[in-house]
């Protein structure tokens, strides 16, 4: 929040409501910008971190996530008109993944719908998008107001999450069932009980929680959640950490994986989200949504290009790794958006935009990879093959309810 | 409910002059065609009605210059009943001191008397609006052609542009490219030094337009208003006032199959399956046709036939934000005797008479629209159409037909307080050069945008239903997307004011629909 008394340049990146807690913990003092706030990027050590997502649990600190709420006679109406999938199969309670279209039928975000009441709603999403929102609303009866900072939001995700919420006090957390969502009292030891809305959802593919809270109960909630963590292996953690996570577990990421529509200033670098493989997200058969018309003419028309996963030989990261047909580099096929050695899956992972041959599962490619040993760079040409997404998807993601360790 | 198979080829909502046009052509051309307006009375915004009891009036369009002789004569509307009670009416410039000007384009006598290096100018003036006229007339007839489209029509279209520019020749191409983008007051000034004379050939730049003579882009106003009129700026007088013309489109179409409904509103287009099927009225009855073409302006066809839901966001704002306010008044006096101007003859005044004294006298009458206030000194166009037609009133009684400017559709304060002041203001005004005409008015009417908006159900109630502007012509009129006629929505066609190349009761926006239209069907 912007005081009255400092100009705004003087603090250019607000600091979310976990600010203090997460500088006290942080060894390296490595803070990167997300959404006009200040966020961690690495907390200790990106592996420590990445493992207590895999192995234990880890707090992250989701608040710059971009919060609407959206309600009104209409709402129903406007949201299955903005978004891709049957926004009416949606029931009070439930939280859907969803992406949303410009009229070309490309990309512009995507996003977390809740369902909170019929006609209201509170959509997260990755960028701002009041614009498009409010154009989007020209003839509905809907109200639409960005809460981002009414809201501390927290992310507790890992195999032990369910127990780790259990021990700080938030009874019955074990009966939500993924993509669902409550309103859940923490009441940790003799502290007072916090009113919170929590969902069974995240970005690392893994069990886990996201905690919507009031700004002013965040540090208590990180306390209570530390301290209980302490024997626990709990960590926060950065985002650096939970990029390796959402890689294995196969989800894109805008200005990554693909770049908003709204942003994109070339011709043809805008993405469809046929081209990005979430066909399974778009629903046709609904009615009329914005970008329906442009993606039924793509879908007629075949897939340009899209989005895949790739399991790379060796064990060097294949970050931004151009992709050919043969070993001779001389026809490319594509290029890698995100890529990470998954420690888990012992497996050099990566997503790719691979054009329309070679899209199939268990087509042969070649990633050129470029080495830094110690400023002497060294070039591979190495094996990619295509595999299905996502890479790394426990059965414990889905238990309800959850193993309690 | 189930509505029953579909009947018609095409459903036309909507009965002014280009859905009529619309109508007829796609009639001729064999198919199956109904014609749904909400009113009692055909015509849209051209139409004639009784404003006071004896006192008949073209309520809204008060001239016929703009509809090409090939429309008519294809058509057959003489044939149908169309009469001109006066044509190549001449231009009265009004003068305070009665020094008036008359011109037009037969006669300049008074404008070489008064100058006669303005005369010369004006006649070359004339024959080079025409050279310009001849070259772009055929963009208005065809419709606007896609950019960025591998299509050969497209293309060719484009090629056909270029190259009638081309023809011109050096030096008038290289004035046509010059002048495009200017303000009106600054090439009159390069031309004229009468005021009087500039101030009236302004006038056409920005009659029906949200500007003033120094407003950029007024000069390519005046050159569309030329190039429609195919270089003549010929005015006419239907017998009968313009819904004649209505009438004579509307027994052609019935003449070649197609069936009219008046006092048919449609609620809402129907839908099925993402298509056009038909429309919904306000009575619940559901008729269903192969495709839908609305002459309702965009707004109206969009956001109120169709909704917002049937469409896609973007496409949805461009919409809404057409700029589709208008500007201009209407007032209609009855009068008990024929009104005197002094320095003008009877036989002068069946001539067009114009109140724009000078470039800055209309700048200064624009100023308040800027503001949302009306003219304190409006700019008037005036006709008294029972000289030439007595169908109009009574003998001995007459009808004075105003188009005052300017008067913002949403008006500071609002209309209902401030009617009876504008309307005062007019009659003041004209009062300086006609003194006895307040004491022979014996009935008034006026119609500001909002009236205008709902009388003729058209949003903004502008003449054009959307600015005629460089942001809103050809391939991009009324939006990207819906410039070629076809809309996002299969089976949704549009025909009206609202497309390329605008209202004015020209009908070729209708004609060229109906071409469109069998294309696509062919």
């Amino acid at each position: 929040m912007l005081t009255e008394s400092e100009p705004h340049y003087r603090q250019p990146l607000l600091r979310t409501p976990f600010h203090e807690r997460a500088r006290a913990l942080s060894e390296l003092d490595s803070f990167v910008p997300w959404s006009g706030y200040t966020t961690v990027d690495v907390f200790t050590n990106v592996e420590q971190e990445y493992f207590a997502i895999r192995n234990a649990s880890s707090l992250y600190d989701l608040t710059p996530m971009v919060k609407y709420h959206i309600a009104g006679a209409d709402a129903l109406r406007f949201l299955n008109r903005l978004v891709t999938r049957d926004v009416r199969k949606l029931a009070p309670g439930k939280v859907a993944y969803t992406v949303w279209c410009n009229d070309e039928g490309h990309l512009i975000d995507d996003g977390t719908l809740f369902c909170t009441a019929p006609n209201e709603y509170r959509l997260c999403t990755a960028e701002w998008q009041l614009d498009w929102f409010r154009a989007s609303a020209i003839g509905f009866d809907v109200e639409i107001r960005e809460i981002t900072e009414e809201i501390a939001a927290l992310a507790v995700q890992g195999p032990t999450s369910a127990h780790l919420l259990r021990a700080a006090g938030l009874a019955g957390i074990e009966r939500l069932k993924p993509f669902e969502h409550g309103q859940f009292s923490m009441q940790h030891r003799d502290a007072p009980t916090i009113p919170m809305m929590v969902s069974r959802t995240g970005f690392t593919g893994d069990l886990g929680y996201e905690l919507w809270m009031q700004p002013a109960d965040a540090e208590s909630v990180w306390d209570a959640l530390m301290e209980e963590g302490r024997t626990r292996a709990v960590r926060p953690i950065g985002s650096r950490a939970l990029n390796m996570a959402r890689i294995e577990a196969g989800f894109v990421l805008p200005n990554l994986d693909f770049v908003s529509a709204a942003h994109t200033l070339y011709l043809g670098t805008e993405r469809s989200p046929l081209e990005l493989g979430l066909s399974w997200l778009v629903d046709f058969g609904k009615g009329h949504f914005t970008g329906r018309r442009a993606l039924l003419a793509e879908a007629a028309r075949g897939p340009r290009r899209q989005l895949v996963g790739l399991d790379i030989e060796g064990t060097k990261p294949a970050h931004n790794a151009l992709l050919y047909t043969e070993s001779s580099g001389r026809k490319e096929a594509g290029s890698i958006t995100s890529a990470t050695w998954s420690p888990t899956c012992k497996r050099n992972l990566a997503l790719a935009m691979v054009n329309a041959p070679y899209i199939a599962t268990g087509s042969q490619l070649w990633a050129e990879i470029y080495l830094n040993r110690e400023l002497v760079w060294q070039r591979r040409m190495v094996r990619a093959r295509v595999v299905e997404r996502p890479f790394y998807a426990p059965p414990r993601r889905r238990a309800t309810p959850p193993a309690d360790f | 409910m189930s509505a029953p198979a579909s009947h018609y080829d095409s459903i036309i909502v909507g009965g002014g002059h280009n859905g009529l046009t619309c109508a007829a052509y796609l009639a001729r051309g064999g198919r199956k065609v109904l014609v749904l307006e909400a009113a009692e009375r055909l015509g849209g915004a051209a139409v004639t009605r009784e404003f006071a009891p004896g006192f008949k009036v073209s309520a809204a369009a008060h001239l016929l210059h703009l509809m090409p002789p090939s429309l008519v004569r294809e058509l057959g509307l003489m044939r149908q009943g169309l009469k001109l009670a006066a044509e190549r009416l001449p231009t009265v410039a009004l003068d305070a001191d009665a020094h008036h000007l008359i011109f037009g384009p037969d006669n300049s006598a008074s404008v070489a008397a008064a100058c006669a290096a303005d005369a010369a100018a004006l006649a070359d003036w004339q024959k080079l609006l025409k050279r310009f006229a001849r070259a772009l007339h055929p963009l208005l007839a065809q419709t606007p052609p896609r950019l960025g489209t591998d299509a050969w029509r497209d293309r060719a279209a484009l090629v056909g542009i270029g190259w009638r520019i081309r023809r011109l020749g050096r030096r008038d191409m290289r004035e046509l490219l010059r002048i495009g983008g200017m303000c009106v007051h600054d090439l009159l000034e390069d031309h004229f030094t009468l005021p009087l004379l500039k101030g009236a050939l302004a006038l056409d730049a920005v009659l029906g337009t949200n500007y003033g003579p120094r407003s950029p882009g007024t000069v390519l106003a005046l050159l569309y208003r030329i190039a429609a009129s195919q270089g003549e700026d010929a005015l006419a007088l239907p017998r009968g006032g313009l819904g004649a013309v209505s009438e004579a489109l509307a027994c052609a179409a019935r003449a070649a199959g197609a069936d009219i409904r008046t006092g048919t509103q449609v609620e809402h287009i129907l839908m099925r399956e993402d298509r056009a099927v038909g429309v919904v009225l306000a009575s619940g009855e559901e008729i269903n046709a192969r495709s839908v073409v609305s002459s309702a302006d965009p707004k109206t066809t969009f956001l109120k036939l169709l909704g917002s839901e049937h469409l896609d966001a973007g496409f949805v704002r461009c919409v809404s934000q057409v700029r589709s306010r208008g500007l201009t008044a209407k007032l209609h006096l009855g009068l008990d005797r024929l009104p005197v101007f002094p320095g003008l003859g009877p036989e002068a005044l069946r001539a067009r008479l114009v109140l724009a004294p000078s470039c800055d006298y209309i700048e200064r009458a624009y100023n308040h629209a800027k503001y949302d206030e009306f003219s304190s000194a409006p700019v008037l166009e005036v006709t008294l159409p029972t000289l030439v037609d007595p169908t109009l009133a009574a003998p001995g009684k007459h009808v004075m037909s105003i188009v005052a400017q300017y008067a913002p559709y949403a008006l500071k304060g609002g209309w209902d307080a401030q009617r009876e002041a504008f309307t005062d203001r007019i009659i003041d005004t004209l009062a300086a050069y006609a003194p006895q005409l307040p004491q022979s008015i014996c009935a008034r009417e006026l119609l500001v945008p909002p009236d205008i908006e709902r009388e003729f159900r058209i949003t903004g109630g502008h003449w054009h239903h959307a600015e005629l502007a460089l942001d809103q012509l050809l391939m991009v009129r009324p939006v990207p997307g819906a410039a070629q006629y076809a809309t996002p929505v299969p089976g949704l066609y549009l025909c009206g004011a609202g497309c390329h190349p605008g209202g004015g009761v020209m009908g070729l926006a209708g004609r060229n629909a109906a071409r469109q239209l069998m294309r696509a069907a062919a």
